[in-house]
């Protein structure tokens, strides 16, 4: 259990730091297709975030920004979304991650490959932000906000 | 070549911030040490023209595994008060 940090600077650092931070984690996943970065860094980087306000601020005020509960549920489900989007274009006749084979009418294959790299690397993301979140929550050894 | 001056200067900055991360005896300063180190291994991979090496350095070893080794240290007592 993290108490709130008694130096008022630690404080309002964290807080005015965190959202850009996130800002810059989601456009690292946006952009990874077209420069350095890409799902697990811009993961990585909205991890920290939430690590920031964790390490800052008191937990409960934490649970209101990403609750312990939703940890690994979310890294699940993020896992899913990439070996989902793999085994769809699998069972559409193409190999393991081959987005020419994705169902999305009215595309152009090239919108559509660039669209499910997009897919996939938001779902790798998000399940690289929530399981380093969740390692953090088991490390400190928080009692369950419900 | 350009950047042959700048990759010795990291390097010996490198080397330094390992040995101070070994030598020093608050283990707390020793982890911040250690997050140096790895955002200048990190600078060094963008030197050599890794980026994304780099930045997976740089977000990894600098931001995430610092703040879980100053969870380890929080759930540490100090022994001795020297």
């Amino acid at each position: 259990m993290i108490r709130q940090s008694t130096s008022p600077i630690i404080v309002l650092i964290g807080r005015l730091v965190s959202p850009f931070i996130q800002v810059f984690g989601l456009y690292v996943i946006f952009h990874g297709h077209y420069g350095p970065g890409g799902g697990f860094q811009g993961g990585a980087i909205l991890a920290a975030s939430l690590l920031l306000i964790r390490l800052c601020l008191d937990s409960e005020t934490a649970q209101l920004q990403f609750r312990q509960a939703l940890g690994t549920p979310v890294g699940i489900l993020g896992s899913l979304a990439f070996a989902g989007i793999g085994l769809m274009t699998l069972l559409l006749g193409g190999e393991f991650l081959d987005y020419a084979f994705l169902p999305f009418g009215g595309m152009k294959p090239a919108e559509i490959r660039a669209m499910g790299i997009l897919l996939v690397e938001l779902g790798i993301g998000v399940a690289v932000m929530a399981t380093l979140v969740a390692i953090f929550d088991d490390l400190i050894g928080l009692e369950d906000h419900g | 070549m350009i950047h042959w001056g700048l990759e010795v200067v990291l390097l010996v900055l490198l080397l330094s911030t390992a040995i101070i991360a070994l030598k020093v005896k608050d283990l707390l300063a020793a982890v911040v040490t250690l997050g140096v180190f790895s955002f200048l291994s990190a600078l060094v991979f963008v030197a050599m023209g890794a980026v994304d090496v780099g930045f997976t350095e740089a977000v990894v070893g600098a931001g995430v595994t610092t703040v879980l080794f100053v969870i380890a240290l929080y759930h540490t007592t100090r022994r001795s008060n020297d």
